[in-house]
């Protein structure tokens, strides 16, 4: 069998600040193969952002790649030059941005953000690279790209935006693409729109990819398995499907909670009490103690992500397990 | 467009009228000019035939009605001293003070932005330390006082450079310029260096902002995200968001750069406007005065127009067709 297109393991990315040193990311592994979409999914600030950097060698300074590793078809990126890794970027790696307002420099045409796109990793002539932009912009639904190629940022809608941002992930046809909740800033129509047609190009390409987002409805449809983060640490990993009838984490299961189509009608939609806690000066043991009705004494010891039942992973000393197993 | 210029017109009309009108009660209100341009001895009638051809027996309001009709004209009043059209010495002697400015100004965004943009991207770098502390010192360090020390320095003690004057100049277009000989960029050095002095520290101060604001952002993130070389995501797209501020405001700064360069030309003898209106303030030359400063007015509202131009070819958001 070859190697699955990422495998993370341990990952850990701190940010060393003033006030202390945040563990953005901290201890997070999953393996996407080939084809494939891993949802990871979180509440904000819970390190998905920080995670996607990581992959792409994009973490800056005060933060850092402290362990772990990070293996795109075997080889470990972490171990990558700066130089080796630029050639991945933008070219078997892609990464799309959660604003599509903020990604696009403002002062310069799209074609010319395409072309420099297609030529920083292949030497092929301006036409060439201006033709392989037209067909990108073609293919993620822009109509008349011809003309479109010639215009500026602020010309475009957010959802245009966003499509030219996805053609400019696809112009290289990427193995892996990190996708920072792409329609998060979308109203709902346009949302389905990019959705369906991600998906297909992925299936198409066999691409492998990872959705980042908050939005657990958007997963069920879209990723096959699901990766869910809590205060920079991966608390449950297994089969999208699995993982939402049946969640073993109690975290997971207060965030299926909080949907509304799975609420019966009437009834007032149910939150996780508490707040997400600081990165900064974590307490020991479990992150989500303080939130969880759960919790007992023996939850002040670190739990570690275990294999509670085939392929279904949790961090949690007391899972929903007997719902799991039965189902 | 049209419309947005138009308007534009309207509001500088509106500027000049009332600076022509501070200007003149200004001017009236430093002194008496008859005290300086007739002499002493001359007895009651010479001074009274005097006054009467200057016009300075009417009262102020009615001196001000004239300077204005003659002014639609073009005719800006006769210099007390040289006899001559106001506007004609102003004319004369604005190649040598533009020559001046430009220098000045070329040579701050030649010097200031290298460093600027080091400065921002090495923020911790000793190296960068020492041109944010240079900077201050660009800052705070009064004109006159940097250009004697260059004077002691260039001139004086090492002799490299001349101190004084334009040099040698050669005619084009029917005007004089140092800018073309060897020895007028000698003699332009300093002077351009000393005006520059403040305008280089105002471009690194304004580069390096930009740069450390504009890294930031996340179109500078995702062009890296792209795989572009750094050389590119600097140069490309940090740099051409930077110039935006830069070149606003430099080229607003252009106009207080003419201004400014009184100080300079009186200390280097360079024969431009700035010496002219000091030796012309000395005698109380009203007309020349009155006249340059209107000429400074229309100047700052020209300079004002073009960098307005000029932004909106550098950024595309602000594309005048909309408004
Ligand atoms: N440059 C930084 N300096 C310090 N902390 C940071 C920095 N970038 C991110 N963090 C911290 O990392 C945590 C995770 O952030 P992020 O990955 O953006 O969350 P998410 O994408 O899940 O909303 C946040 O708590 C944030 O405070
Ligand atoms: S370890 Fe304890 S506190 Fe943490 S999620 Fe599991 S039951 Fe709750
Ligand atoms: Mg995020």
């Amino acid at each position: 069998m070859t190697a699955p297109t990422l495998e993370v393991r341990n990952l850990c990315t701190h940010f060393f600040t003033r006030a202390g040193v945040v563990r953005a990311v901290d201890d997070v592994s999953f393996t996407v193969r080939r084809g494939q979409v891993l949802g990871l999914v979180g509440e904000s600030g819970s390190g998905k952002t920080v995670t996607g950097f990581s992959i792409m060698g994009l973490v800056d300074a005060p933060g850092r790649i402290v362990s772990g590793s990070i293996l795109f078809q075997g080889k470990d990126l972490a171990s990558l030059s700066e130089e080796e890794m630029r050639h991945l970027r933008g070219n078997r790696i892609a990464m799309i941005f959660q604003d599509p307002m903020m990604t696009l420099n403002p002062v310069l045409r799209i074609d010319t953000q395409m072309i420099e796109t297609v030529q920083a990793h292949e030497k092929v002539s301006d036409d060439e690279a201006r033709a392989r932009a037209r067909d990108a912009l073609g293919m993620v639904g822009i109509p008349s790209p011809d003309e479109r190629l010639k215009s500026y940022p602020h010309q475009f809608s957010g959802g245009m935006r966003q499509r030219v941002a996805i053609a400019i992930a696809l112009l290289h046809r990427p193995d892996l693409i990190v996708a920072d909740e792409p329609t998060t800033a979308l109203d709902v129509t346009i949302q389905g729109q990019i959705l369906a047609e991600v998906q297909k190009l992925c299936a198409n390409t066999g691409t492998a990819m990872i959705w980042i987002t908050h939005d657990l409805s958007v997963v069920a449809g879209l990723a096959d398995d699901i990766a869910v983060m809590y205060a920079g640490k991966v608390v449950e990993y297994g089969d999208v499907g699995e993982v939402l009838d049946t969640p073993l984490h109690p975290y997971t299961h207060g965030l299926i909670g909080s949907v509304p189509s799975r609420n019966k009608r009437g009834e007032p939609l149910r939150q996780i009490p508490g707040m997400t806690p600081s990165l900064l000066n974590l307490p020991e043991g479990c992150a989500f103690r303080a939130r969880c009705p759960r919790a007992q004494t023996d939850c002040v010891q670190r739990p570690e992500l275990r294999e509670w039942l085939p392929a279904r992973f949790a961090r949690c000393h007391h899972p929903h397990r007997e719902e799991a197993a039965a189902a | 467009m049209s419309v947005y210029l138009l308007r534009r017109l309207i509001q500088a009309v509106g500027v000049v009228l009332a600076m022509s009108l501070i200007v003149f009660v200004g001017v009236f209100a430093i002194g008496d000019p008859v005290e300086i341009l007739i002499s002493p001895d001359a007895d009651q009638m010479e001074r009274e035939r005097a006054i009467k051809a200057l016009g300075l027996d009417l009262p102020l309001w009615q001196q001000y009605g004239i300077f204005l009709g003659k002014a639609l004209q073009g005719d800006l009043g006769r210099s007390f001293v040289f006899n001559e059209p106001a506007l004609t010495l102003i004319m004369q002697r604005m190649p040598a003070t533009l020559e001046l400015a430009l220098a000045a100004t070329f040579g701050a965004i030649l010097i200031g932005l290298p460093l600027g943009l080091y400065a921002g991207l090495r923020p911790n770098s000793v190296g960068s330390k020492a041109i944010m502390a240079g900077s201050i010192l660009g800052f705070s360090l009064p004109t006159f006082w940097v250009g004697l020390m260059l004077i002691m320095v260039f001139a004086v003690q090492l002799g490299w450079l001349p101190s004084t004057g334009r040099g040698e100049t050669v005619t084009i277009l029917g005007t004089r310029w140092s800018f073309f000989t060897m020895d007028g960029l000698a003699h332009m050095v300093m002077p351009a260096l000393n005006l520059a002095l403040f305008k280089i520290s105002l471009v690194i101060r304004l580069t390096r902002a930009g740069v450390r604001e504009t890294m930031l952002m996340d179109y500078v993130k995702f062009a890296r995200a792209k795989g572009l070389s750094p050389f590119r995501v600097t140069f490309v797209h940090v740099f051409k968001n930077i110039l935006i501020p830069v070149v606003t405001v430099t080229g607003l700064e252009f106009g207080s750069t003419i201004a400014f360069s009184v100080v300079t030309e009186s200390i280097f003898a360079w024969p431009g406007m700035g010496k002219l209106i000091i030796d012309s303030i000395n005698v109380l030359d009203r007309p020349v005065i009155v006249a340059y400063l209107m000429i400074i007015v229309l100047m700052f509202i020209t300079i004002n127009l073009i960098v307005d131009l000029t932004y909106s070819v550098l950024d595309p958001r602000v594309r005048l067709e909309g408004k």
